[in-house]
């Protein structure tokens, strides 16, 4: 579905991403992790067209994306939570939602998709008039979780989703991600917490600096020497 | 008292017009962090377009004011395009000078185009004088004020009701996050400054009536004046331009009534120094931090 092949990023003078390739597969759970700087959030951007490769292609479902303007990306079936969740903090919630609905013209099932991610997120309905601004950690996520859904994505790309959340809206979070894949929707996920994105993922690859340095299945990387020893924490 | 209602008229006059043009101020400065200086040659040039219309063309006032906003709205468009789009991601400073620059070639451009003697601008809107008690108020400043809230009102729906305008205060908090929606960022800038053009045209069109000349230089006061009201509202804050100018509008007519003429700018400008030095973010302004 999404196939990433040499790809090559700069910033600036600084070469963040030298040389990945890695493919999802549709249905599937797919992960990077690594630590801070490997060049995670990076592979995000470039994917979603907010950054530019200097070498290489990104495809999804066979088309390259390189030449597709990062505005029409959504438009494509790809949907990108950022990191830092960079939800609309001045709007409202229910506002929020609407943007993600932007690419969209279909009012009944827009309606119908808000209901849906409300179902999933019953805390955002209660709070659907309030500033998405003054919501809590946890609850900015799902925002920004519920707003990448609005677009009906085939592949969701989330960045570091459990980043400052307590223990329990982790696990809420993770358990979300599960179920938006259960419906059907891709999921790439960057994650430091290697832990759970490794019980989550089907399949997993491991970065480090600007390189791949393992992949494989999430199940055998979980029981990896190498990966204990430097994401799991012995 | 009677004097003090009939300044009260006056300052809602003069304040609209001012948060006519403010609103393109803070619009253009939400969204792309600019203070587009240009924007009081933008109502300049608008003033004349409805001096041709009204002069040269004979149109109704309606095509008067509508064709004067229409080319505004066009040239602010393509000003940002030739001008400030290649310096999107040049440091701010650079941006800066080029909008003083763009000021700078658009005076001179009307000095060419229209010479610099002072033009008669004539009266577009039919004129009669009612009189309540002592106080009178013509027509003109009735459509004036009922003009501009009309604007402000429409503008105020379509920033908050439609996709447009969701999209283009999505693009004012966070461009990236706006492409990620499916927002083409460089269309709903475009959009901004063709709607704070159209409104500065006609914030032009309505100084001029009042003030009853149009010359190339008459941009500088009221752009310098609209930008104050702007700051004073709160930078980016599109009900703050609103009030600021309305503000500023009764603290010019009420200290040219009650203090001096000559002090009415001076009193202005220094409210700038006030807000700049007690509360930079304006009246509306408001530090809000996302929460991470």
């Amino acid at each position: 579905m999404l196939k990433v092949k040499d790809l090559n990023v700069h910033y600036g003078k600084i070469h963040a991403i030298k040389g990945i390739s890695f493919e999802v597969n549709e249905g599937e759970i797919v992960t990077l992790i690594g630590a801070n700087g490997a060049g995670k959030t990076t592979i995000l951007q470039t994917i979603s067209g907010l950054l530019k490769p200097s070498e290489g292609m990104v495809s999804f479902e066979g088309e390259n994306l390189n030449k597709v303007p990062a505005h029409q990306i959504p438009v494509m079936g790809i949907a990108h939570v950022p990191e830092g969740r960079r939800i609309f903090a001045e709007m409202t919630v229910y506002e929020n939602l609407q943007m993600g609905a932007y690419i969209r013209n279909d009012k009944d099932q827009i309606q119908e998709d808000m209901e849906k991610i409300f179902l999933n997120f019953p805390r955002l309905k209660e709070r659907i008039k309030q500033i998405a601004g003054t919501l809590s950690g946890g609850e900015q996520q799902m925002l920004a979780m519920g707003r990448a859904l609005m677009t009906r994505p085939k592949l969701i790309l989330l960045d570091e989703p459990s980043m400052g959340l307590a223990p329990l809206l982790v696990d809420e979070i993770f358990n979300m991600i599960q179920t938006v894949n259960d419906a059907g929707t891709t999921v790439l996920l960057v994650e430091q917490n290697a832990n759970k994105a490794l019980h989550i993922a089907n399949r997993a690859y491991v970065l480090e600096t600007g390189y791949i340095k393992l992949s494989g299945n999430a199940r055998d990387l979980l029981v990896n020497p190498e990966v204990q020893q430097a994401y799991l924490g012995g | 008292m009677n004097l003090f209602l009939q300044q009260l008229i006056n300052g809602l006059n003069v304040g609209s017009i001012y948060a006519l043009i403010a609103i393109g101020y803070t619009m253009v400065y939400g969204i792309i962090k600019l203070i587009n200086f240009a924007h009081g040659e933008i109502m300049m040039f608008g003033a004349y377009f409805a001096f041709i219309a009204a002069t040269s063309f004979h149109l109704p006032v309606w095509a008067v004011l509508l064709s004067s906003m229409v080319i505004m709205a066009i040239i602010g468009v393509a000003i940002e395009f030739i001008a400030y789009r290649p310096l999107r991601n040049a440091p701010r400073l650079s941006a800066l000078i080029t909008a003083i620059g763009v000021s700078l070639f658009l005076q001179n451009l009307a000095l060419i185009i229209f010479k610099p003697d002072p033009k008669v601008m004539p009266k577009i809107f039919p004129e009669t004088i009612y009189k309540i008690g002592e106080i009178e108020i013509s027509s003109t400043t009735l459509i004036t004020i009922g003009l501009s809230l009309f604007f402000m009102v429409l503008l105020d729906l379509f920033i908050r009701k439609t996709k447009q305008g969701r999209a283009m205060r999505a693009v004012s908090e966070d461009k990236d996050a706006a492409i990620l929606m499916g927002i083409n960022v460089n269309r709903t800038i475009s959009l901004t400054f063709a709607v704070g053009s159209a409104l500065g045209a006609l914030g032009g069109v309505l100084y001029s009536v009042a003030y009853i000349q149009v010359y190339p230089t008459m941009g500088v006061m009221p752009g310098l004046k609209a930008f104050i009201a702007a700051v004073l509202g709160g930078i980016g804050i599109i009900p703050g331009a609103m009030l600021g100018g309305f503000i500023i509008g009764m603290v010019e007519t009420m200290t040219k009534a009650y203090l001096s003429t000559t002090w009415a700018d001076a009193i202005v400008f220094a409210i700038l120094i006030v807000v700049l030095l007690f509360k930079p973010t304006g009246i509306l302004g408001k530090n809000t931090r996302e929460k991470v």
